[in-house]
């Protein structure tokens, strides 16, 4: 039985912190969760194994897009009731600052979901909520093929 | 800056690189990954990463995560930068943007492959493109197109 059906199942389906613990990806680079009323807090708690550039030193920038699609991944699944991992279709990454080696946030916006597909904003921080560090915008595909 | 030590069994992919950086320079996510620095020249970035279970972005399937291609196609697309602006070895570069497009899934088990050529630079900024695939380059996982910034701050932070 598939990963997120198994949460419904047991009353976890809104259980993101479960998710992520069961995904060995998300589980690698040390991603959280947290709920503040209805929006979602993602959390990429600094390593050194995330940086990609010793000199700066800076945070890889793979792993800020990797940290913003499952940012809007987990925002999907908390404002739906979807059995399975939406896929990803395309997503579109503006780098805005190099990311220092302390904790990154994101928060996510669903700006249109359909029948089978999702648009959604996201954003990441370090310090300051006010100046992101990256966006990005893209389509997610919520049907089984 | 101290050198991460990657765990036991992840060190032999770095020392096995081709044309890698001096190996202070590397980059530790990239070790952790295994990623390794395939070729680099003519304005062509290579890169190719193993297959591994810390991949995976869906148990149901042990299909790697998207963030595995996107770190694999930002890595090579910055390689064929660096690759095509190599008279000027000390320019930095950073990623201005990046958009990937997915055509289908990778399948478990198998290694990875990405390659981006940087196919215009001007004075300040370079455009790259790049494709990511596993058995055949002509079938592939992902496509990207992005952007570079030339000529960016790289000193340590004060």
């Amino acid at each position: 039985m598939k990963i997120l059906s198994k949460l419904h199942d047991a009353g976890e389906g809104k259980n993101l912190s479960l998710l992520l613990s069961k995904i060995p990806y998300t589980r690698f680079l040390g991603i959280n969760v947290r709920t503040a009323g209805s929006l979602l807090i993602t959390e990429l708690p600094f390593q050194e194994k995330l940086i990609g550039n010793p000199r700066l030193p800076a945070i890889h920038g793979g792993v800020l897009g990797a940290f913003l699609e499952v940012t809007a991944v987990l925002q999907i699944l908390y404002d739906s009731s979807l059995q399975r991992l939406p896929k990803t279709i395309d997503i579109s990454i503006d780098y805005l600052r190099s990311a220092r080696p302390v904790d990154v946030f994101g928060r996510a916006i669903v700006t249109r979901q359909g029948r089978r597909v999702a648009n959604v904003r996201c954003e990441i921080w370090q310090d300051d909520v006010n100046k992101p560090i990256a966006l990005s915008h893209g389509h997610f595909l919520l049907k089984e093929d | 800056m101290s050198r991460v030590e990657p765990p036991a069994d992840e060190k032999s992919s770095a020392k096995a690189a081709v044309n890698a950086p001096p190996v202070e320079m590397i980059s530790p996510h990239s070790i952790f990954l295994q990623l390794e620095y395939i070729d680099n020249d003519e304005g062509v970035g290579k890169v190719k990463m193993p297959y591994a279970d810390i991949l995976v972005g869906d148990p149901d399937t042990g299909i790697p995560h998207g963030g595995v291609i996107t770190t694999m196609l930002d890595t090579a697309s910055g390689k064929a930068v660096k690759a095509k602006i190599s008279q000027d070895e000390n320019l930095a570069i950073a990623t201005l943007d990046l958009r990937i497009d997915y055509m289908q899934p990778a399948e478990p088990g198998g290694d990875l492959f990405a390659q981006a050529e940087c196919y215009k630079t001007t004075a300040n900024v370079a455009f790259v493109k790049g494709v990511a695939w596993q058995n055949d380059i002509n079938d592939p996982i992902a496509t990207s197109v992005g952007t570079f910034m030339i000529g960016t701050m790289n000193t340590p932070r004060k």
